[in-house]
């Protein structure tokens, strides 16, 4: 269930676009941050509360890499490895935290702590290699590091 | 870690100061001066044919002319009229717009209610990705400050001129970066760019008609009122004016950004100011301008960099994301890095995008293996030439044109892979 506070947010946000489609990336977020991820049932309600169809919400989900349709492990810590980052040793640095934390990439840890992933340009190409963990983002790393920053995370 | 470029001129001078990031430290260096001037001063055609004179080019990849296209907007209609910043950045290699939003939000907010007020906008949507949720921290914390202290809202800096800044947030899609990608975004629907015409001056976001300007283009523009056209075209070259943010990544010493003239020699930038080649290695090749647009072999360096110059070698400017790849470097993996990314991001409406850029990312990989066949040469540019200009966007002639630059230039590399049944690099990066 979308909570009332959620919901006054999300018709707060519908109010500052010019059509109240413009705002469902916002919504998204809001019902996100609240459920850690959207479910359908969530889609059904948000689909409700914005006068849209269920699919016009679910297609939208289903686009955007951050927006995620099942439950989530409780962080994601992703590498990026595009060329730039790549050049400066970024897979080989992902191989080794694959090995560091025991899981594959994509593949959440069995205690549900954390996946890895990798990410295409995050433009941080001057400070590689880098990693996005969560919302932030952690650059100039060497394995030492990015080790610690992982096994810092509950 | 502090983000400041290693060489600036008047657009970063003072980025290694935090207060220049608040309201109060801009306008002690003299901020939003140039917006009163133009809001109190100036008629709105007066500031567009400013910006024209200026020669002032988009930032964000293309190269249009600001102040030719502030002009395509409708003058006398009466419906809304919206602009959009476009701080999509996702242009492998480019980080320039990222820093221009966590040092100088309010250098951008400036920009923006000088072009809102040449266009006649009543609104503006700052569409950040989602990816930046630092730098996007950063532009709601000034944007509420700008509205607090009346630079925003009802009667901008006591001018009578109403604008309104919405920043809103990516979810994780490059294709979002192309304009018209970005205002089905902003629609909230999925990021497929639309077929044009008609072009957003006409029909844009929520159907009204809409600027879409880079993070740069906008934050030039508060120096163009201030000091004139002359005084920007005294930097740069006659056809392309103006400073512009070089992001410098991969093989060199000194990896980070660079406020420079444009026509500055690649050479220049990548030996003098970013230190050379780490390791005292040689350079092999630079990709010049983000990760669409094709690479230069190490004799080639020697180009300005500049649109007009980077067109006779058969590349561009693009986002200004130099980089660099070192003798070690292997020309086929830099092939498969470059060719999943656009596999990856295709939006998938077009069969020439969607089926291509799989093809040419599949065979890619096969050569890398050992596996690559002489013909396979031939066919990915014959992939690469059916998807030139042929779909909606040019998402598709950014994903052929590197394809084409490396087997310009690195053919060899290449035939060796079919020849030898294998990799030679042993000592390239890894993928
Ligand atoms: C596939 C693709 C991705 C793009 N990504 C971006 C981007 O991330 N940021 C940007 O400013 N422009 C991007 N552009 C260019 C925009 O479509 C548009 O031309 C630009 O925002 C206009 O701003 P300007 O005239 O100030 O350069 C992209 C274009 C294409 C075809
Ligand atoms: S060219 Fe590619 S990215 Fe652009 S609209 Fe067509 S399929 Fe989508």
């Amino acid at each position: 269930m979308i909570s009332t506070g959620t919901r006054s947010k999300i018709e707060a946000e519908m109010e500052r676009y010019p059509q109240k489609r413009g705002a469902l990336l916002p919504a998204l977020y809001l019902v996100q941050a609240e459920h850690g991820y959207v479910s359908s049932d969530t889609v059904r309600e948000l689909a409700e509360i914005m006068g849209l169809h269920p699919v016009e919400v679910m297609e939208v989900v289903t686009f955007y890499n951050l927006f995620f349709d099942r439950p989530q492990p409780r962080h994601h810590a992703s590498v990026c490895t595009n060329l730039p980052c790549s050049l400066r040793g970024a897979r080989v640095l992902l191989a080794q935290l694959e090995e560091h934390v025991g899981s594959k990439v994509g593949e959440p840890t069995d205690d549900g702590r954390l996946v890895l992933g990798h990410e295409e340009c995050l433009g941080a190409c001057a400070f590689a290699p880098m990693m996005r963990v969560d919302d932030a983002y952690h650059e100039d790393l060497d394995l030492e590091h990015a080790k610690s920053i992982l096994d810092a995370l509950e | 870690m502090l983000k400041v470029p290693h060489v600036t001129s008047y657009l970063t001078e003072h980025f290694a100061e935090d207060a220049f990031g608040t309201l109060a430290g801009y306008e002690k260096k003299g901020g939003y001066a140039a917006a009163r001037k133009a809001l109190t001063e100036m008629a709105p055609g007066d500031v567009i044919e400013l910006v024209k004179a200026s020669g002032l080019q988009g930032r964000g990849g293309a190269g249009f002319n600001t102040g030719l296209k502030w002009s395509f907007m409708p003058a006398d209609s009466d419906v809304p009229k919206y602009l959009v910043c476009n701080a999509d950045e996702s242009e492998p290699g480019s980080f320039k717009d990222r820093i221009l939003l966590e040092r100088s939000p309010h250098q951008l907010l400036e920009g923006i209610l000088i072009a809102a007020y040449a266009v006649g906008a009543c609104t503006t949507f700052i569409y950040i990705r989602g990816e930046y949720s630092f730098p996007a921290d950063q532009v709601e914390r000034a944007v509420a400050e700008a509205y607090d202290q009346g630079h925003l809202g009802p009667n901008v800096l006591g001018s009578g001129f109403r604008h309104d800044v919405v920043v809103h947030r990516g979810a994780g899609a490059y294709i979002c970066g192309e304009e018209t990608g970005l205002l089905e975004s902003l629609e909230g629907k999925k990021g497929q760019p639309r077929k044009k015409p008609p072009f957003p001056a006409q029909v844009g976001a929520f159907g009204m008609p809409t600027t879409v300007n880079n993070v740069e283009t906008f934050c030039h523009v508060p120096y163009i009122v201030n000091r004139g056209a002359e005084w920007f075209r005294g930097f740069g070259t006659e056809a392309s004016p103006g400073t512009t943010l070089f992001g410098v990544s991969g093989h060199v010493v000194k990896p980070g950004l660079f406020e420079l003239p444009l026509g500055t020699p690649l050479s220049e930038i990548v030996f003098e100011h970013a230190g050379g080649i780490a390791g005292g290695r040689k350079v092999k090749g630079v990709i010049p301008g983000g990760m669409s647009m094709p690479i230069l072999p190490a004799g080639q360096l020697d180009v300005p960099m500049a649109n007009e110059s980077l067109r006779e070698r058969g590349t561009m400017l693009g986002t200004g994301g130099i980089m660099v790849m070192d003798e070690t470097t292997c020309m086929v993996r830099v092939g498969c890095v470059i060719s999943y990314f656009f596999r990856d991001e295709s939006c998938g409406q077009c069969t020439q995008c969607r089926e291509g850029t799989g093809w040419l990312n599949k065979i890619m990989n096969r050569i890398e293996r050992g596996a690559g066949q002489s013909e396979d040469l031939g066919v990915l540019l014959d992939i690469a030439a059916k998807m030139e200009g042929q779909t909606i966007c040019a998402f598709a002639d950014a994903a052929a044109w590197p394809v084409q630059g490396l087997l310009r230039h690195f053919r060899a590399d290449f035939e060796e892979h079919v020849r030898l049944g294998r990799c030679p690099f042993t000592a390239s990066f890894e993928l």
